[in-house]
């Protein structure tokens, strides 16, 4: 019991498959601890994200892809879980912002309660809003606009909004999905200094293809290649003397 | 829980429409089979005769009329329906007159067949009339049908007009081709399947128009001999005998109901069908 | 590849002109490059080209582009023609529209009054005795226009809900064989023709209730719009991102109220313009209302009782000599809400893509 409460998310023996026998990904085990920020790397097609939506079970969504092992989210397995509950405690970012078009900002920082049908009071309504916006930096930008569409912002903007909506719901851990893939040098430069500032909050994992990014932010790393965990371990000593002969050749640019 | 109750009315709304379409078919099967084991269906289709006093019934006439004159309308209506959709898709494919022309042709599609009927009946008639006979018939139907559909032809068309890659329009063009060779043996090439199949969709439409042709076609049940012969359509023979029609003659209209359908349905699907693998080996 | 070579022939043909440094020889190859679409083949047309001959497009020279040849080329001259016949066969499909609003317009605007949506229509004698003494026709088309109004609200009611949940359903589960089934069913039911439609709901409906009804009017009204509404519904749940989708579920929210609260309102345009295309569609049909809602001389308010409607009244007005002034500008306004309707359909439709 020990063992299991000291990580946040403990991944055993994880494999998903799209079709039968086709592993995307294979047998990953790992422990991530509270409040550090851990950053999956690996080439294209490698299982980075198909690992990521196994945690909060979004593969549920869609038929022919079976997901096996055990995920243990604060020492309780997700697939015991109701995945409403799974969802709201990992919270996600997606590759491209994804506010929802009908609501304005304010609307979209307090989707997660509107979808859970959870009645606030306007009081706890502007306070969740302000606060959450505050937390991703967003709030001096928009605080004149909070009745506008989401979708007016820009797309650094949007990306925010989307991670103040996720952290509205107070998750535990937050998955970020290639989260400035689709943002410019400075808008990326603001998230990745929010990212570090957020760990204080949540424990955050997050799929980047971009390895200085990794580098930067991160405390621990995963390399993955073809669906398989390859070197797991703080992110300084895998830059610097990888133990692997793949991730290192990916390191170096010699793949990827 | 609410999830199981949401998904349950779903699965429900979704077999609702499967008993809907059973009910539609067995209700005309169930209705025409008198009339259908009283004549045998081979000779009630190749029947010419309508008879109320012999209560001798067949459909051929009508299945004759309905062919005609969607048949005419589909001849009528190419020429401009196709110019419509190289217009609309080629040469001002994205431009503000595309859209307008567009608009206006779609807009043709909204006005209803009771308002055709009603134009074809004052406005062409008169023009016909100057032949000889008062100019009910086949042609003025035919002709009043293929204005009607062609906003269902040109508007699909034009858009698998206007999908053809550019590479290869732009390929061809460097190479020395006009415009019109482009069209002729890059554009119509690729988009060919799909042109047909909105054209068929259109013939579909042109078999079960009721209410204009009802008004133009002469209303008479006989063989139509020749273009500016009145007759009666499937659907128009319906529409006029429904309402004082028992017995036999009724189980006989809904015989004609039946195969109507099965003939709107046939085309319908084959249409869909080549829509279907144009579509899937366009993605 | 006979297409190809009546091309050739004729270029031969041609004087070429020397200046444009090529040759009908190089042509012949190239044609048959761009024709590697052949007709009958156009299906399965090859972006990758291997059906094409590689050889020869090394012999390929670069050129002008031909499109606009300075020199006298029948060619040309032939593409020309035909851009101007497309224009004008286009320009002549554009008339009828016009020429039957006009129409309309022109014989329906005496009428077209007051009287037209305060009174119920008029009776064959009244009609005549009017128009016996020059004045114009007493009454109006309002139990047609409640009429219309009454059948209309009770199809929409139960075809657009019905059609939306329908579509959801297509949207998700789309592989599924019932899913499958149905969609092709929706097809099967669009195409129906409205009389067919109209027949049915008699065995149905006026069968067993016994006569004619404005209940049995709206069934048939709804039958034939219930395809459209599942395919827009359809359709447009279908464009929107997965990822939408993804971020409501993983925001903890229910399937249930995802759908609800994020995916419909975010496809509420296309749905909204697809209700709207449905309902001016049914909107004029008549055939079906016949054999349905048969029509009434006053206004009714009853579903379980026959019913008049606009449609059904220009039917009237047009077997009746007497009445026949009326038709015009009966037909006028059913035909003006139509394209009212459509219109704007269109114009929300561009209106909420641009947002």
């Amino acid at each position: 019991m020990e063992d299991t409460v000291k990580y946040i998310l403990e991944l055993k023996n994880v494999s998903v498959s799209y079709s039968p026998g086709k592993q995307a990904v294979d047998n990953v085990s790992a422990g991530i601890q509270p409040h550090t920020v851990t950053a999956i790397m690996g080439p294209s097609g490698c299982g980075k994200s198909t690992l990521l939506r196994a945690v909060n079970r979004l593969h549920e969504l869609y038929r022919d892809i079976r997901t096996t092992g055990e995920i243990l989210l604060k020492g309780e397995s997700v697939f015991r879980m109701n995945p409403m509950q799974v969802r709201r405690l990992a919270g996600m970012v997606f590759q491209r912002p994804n506010p929802f078009p009908t609501m304005s900002v304010y609307g979209n920082v307090l989707a997660g309660y509107k979808l859970n049908n959870i009645s606030l009071s306007q009081a706890e309504k502007d306070g969740i809003v302000e606060r959450s916006l505050r937390s991703v930096n967003l709030w001096d930008e928009v605080k004149d606009s909070l009745n506008k569409k989401g979708t007016f912002l820009s797309g650094g903007q949007q990306q925010r909004l989307c991670i103040a909506r996720t952290l509205a719901l107070k998750p535990e851990l937050l998955l970020m999905d290639e989260p400035t893939s689709a943002l410019d040098p400075i808008s990326t430069a603001r998230i990745e200094e929010l990212i570090l500032e957020l760990k204080k909050q949540v424990t955050i994992l997050i799929v980047t293809h971009n390895m200085s990014q990794a580098a930067r932010i991160s405390d621990q790393s995963m390399f993955m290649y073809l669906g398989e965990l390859v070197e797991f371990g703080p992110t300084k000593q895998m830059f610097t003397k990888p133990r692997d002969k793949r991730t290192e050749d990916y390191l170096t640019g010699a793949f990827g | 829980m609410k999830d199981r109750i949401f998904r349950a009315t779903l699965f429900l709304a979704a077999g609702l429409i499967v008993l809907l379409t059973a009910g539609i078919v067995y209700g005309l099967v169930s209705q025409s089979m008198d009339a259908l084991t009283h004549f045998g269906p081979l000779h009630f289709i190749t029947s010419p005769a309508w008879d109320s006093r012999s209560d001798d019934y067949g459909a051929l006439s009508f299945i004759a009329g309905t062919l005609l004159t969607a048949v005419l309308a589909l001849a009528f209506c190419i020429p401009f329906s196709f110019s419509a959709s190289l217009f609309n898709g080629e040469y001002f494919r994205g431009r503000k007159i595309a859209t307008v022309v567009g608009s206006i042709v779609d807009l043709l599609a909204g006005v209803p067949s009771i308002v055709f009927g009603l134009w074809g009946f004052y406005t062409l008639r008169p023009l016909l009339a100057g032949a000889g006979g008062q100019g009910f018939g086949i042609l003025l139907a035919s002709i009043v049908l293929a204005i009607m559909i062609i906003p269902y032809a040109s508007s699909l068309s034009a858009e698998f007009i206007a999908m053809t890659p550019s590479e290869l329009k732009e390929g061809a063009y460097s190479l020395g081709a006009t415009r019109m060779e482009v069209v002729r043996y890059v554009s119509l090439p690729v988009a060919g399947s799909g042109i047909l199949a909105s054209y068929m969709l259109a013939f579909g439409r042109a078999l079960g128009e009721t209410m204009a042709v009802t008004m133009l076609i002469g209303n008479t049940n006989n063989l139509p001999h020749g273009l500016t012969d009145t007759g009666n359509t499937m659907a128009s023979i319906i529409a006029n005998q429904f309402g004082e029609a028992g017995g036999l003659k009724l189980s006989s209209l809904m015989a004609i109901g039946l195969l109507l359908f099965l003939l709107t349905a046939t085309i319908n699907f084959l249409s869909k069908y080549i829509l279907k693998c144009v579509t899937l080996s366009k993605s | 590849m006979r297409h190809t070579l009546e091309v050739l022939n004729q270029d031969t043909s041609q004087p070429c002109d020397r200046s444009q440094r090529y040759n009908p020889t190089d042509r012949k190859v190239t044609t048959q490059q761009i024709v590697m679409l052949r007709p009958g083949r156009s299906q399965r047309y090859d972006p990758t080209g291997r059906n094409a001959t590689t050889q020869q497009v090394v012999t390929l020279r670069p050129g002008k582009p031909q499109r606009y040849d300075s020199s006298r080329n029948s060619r040309r001259i032939k593409d020309r023609l035909f851009f101007y016949l497309v224009c004008c066969c286009t320009f002549l499909t554009l008339i009828p529209l016009f020429l039957i609003l006009w129409e309309l317009i022109q014989k329906g605007y005496r009428q077209f009054n007051l009287g037209l949506f305060t009174q119920v229509a008029p009776t064959s004698m009244e009609a005549m005795l009017a128009r016996i003494s020059g004045d114009a026709l007493p009454g109006g088309i309002l139990n047609g226009i409640t009429g219309t109004l009454l059948i209309l609200f009770v199809a929409i009611l139960a075809a657009i809900p019905l059609g939306i949940w329908v579509g959801i359903y297509l949207a998700e589960k789309g592989e599924r064989p019932l899913a499958r089934l149905v969609r092709n069913l929706a097809d099967l039911l669009q195409g129906i023709p409205s009389i067919v439609t109209g027949i049915i709901v008699y065995i149905w409906v006026v069968r067993p209730m016994g006569g004619y009804s404005a209940l049995a009017g709206s069934v048939a009204l709804a039958v034939m719009m219930l395809p459209m509404v599942i395919r827009s519904t359809e359709e447009s749940l279908k464009m929107l991102p997965a990822s939408l989708k993804e971020a409501g579920l993983s925001l903890g929210g229910s399937y249930a109220s995802v759908m609800l609260r994020v995916l419909l309102p975010s496809a509420f345009s296309g749905l909204f313009t697809g209700s709207l295309i449905a309902i001016s569609r049914v909107m004029g049909e008549t055939a079906p209302l016949l054999v349905t809602a048969l029509g009434a001389a006053a206004i009714n308010w009853d579903l379980s009782r026959p019913t008049s409607s606009v449609s059904l009244l220009i039917w009237e007005f047009y077997n009746d000599p007497n009445l026949a002034p009326l038709v015009w500008s009966s037909s006028l306004l059913l035909l003006l809400i139509i394209l009212c309707i459509n219109l704007s359909a269109k114009s929300i439709a561009t209106k909420w893509k641009t947002q």
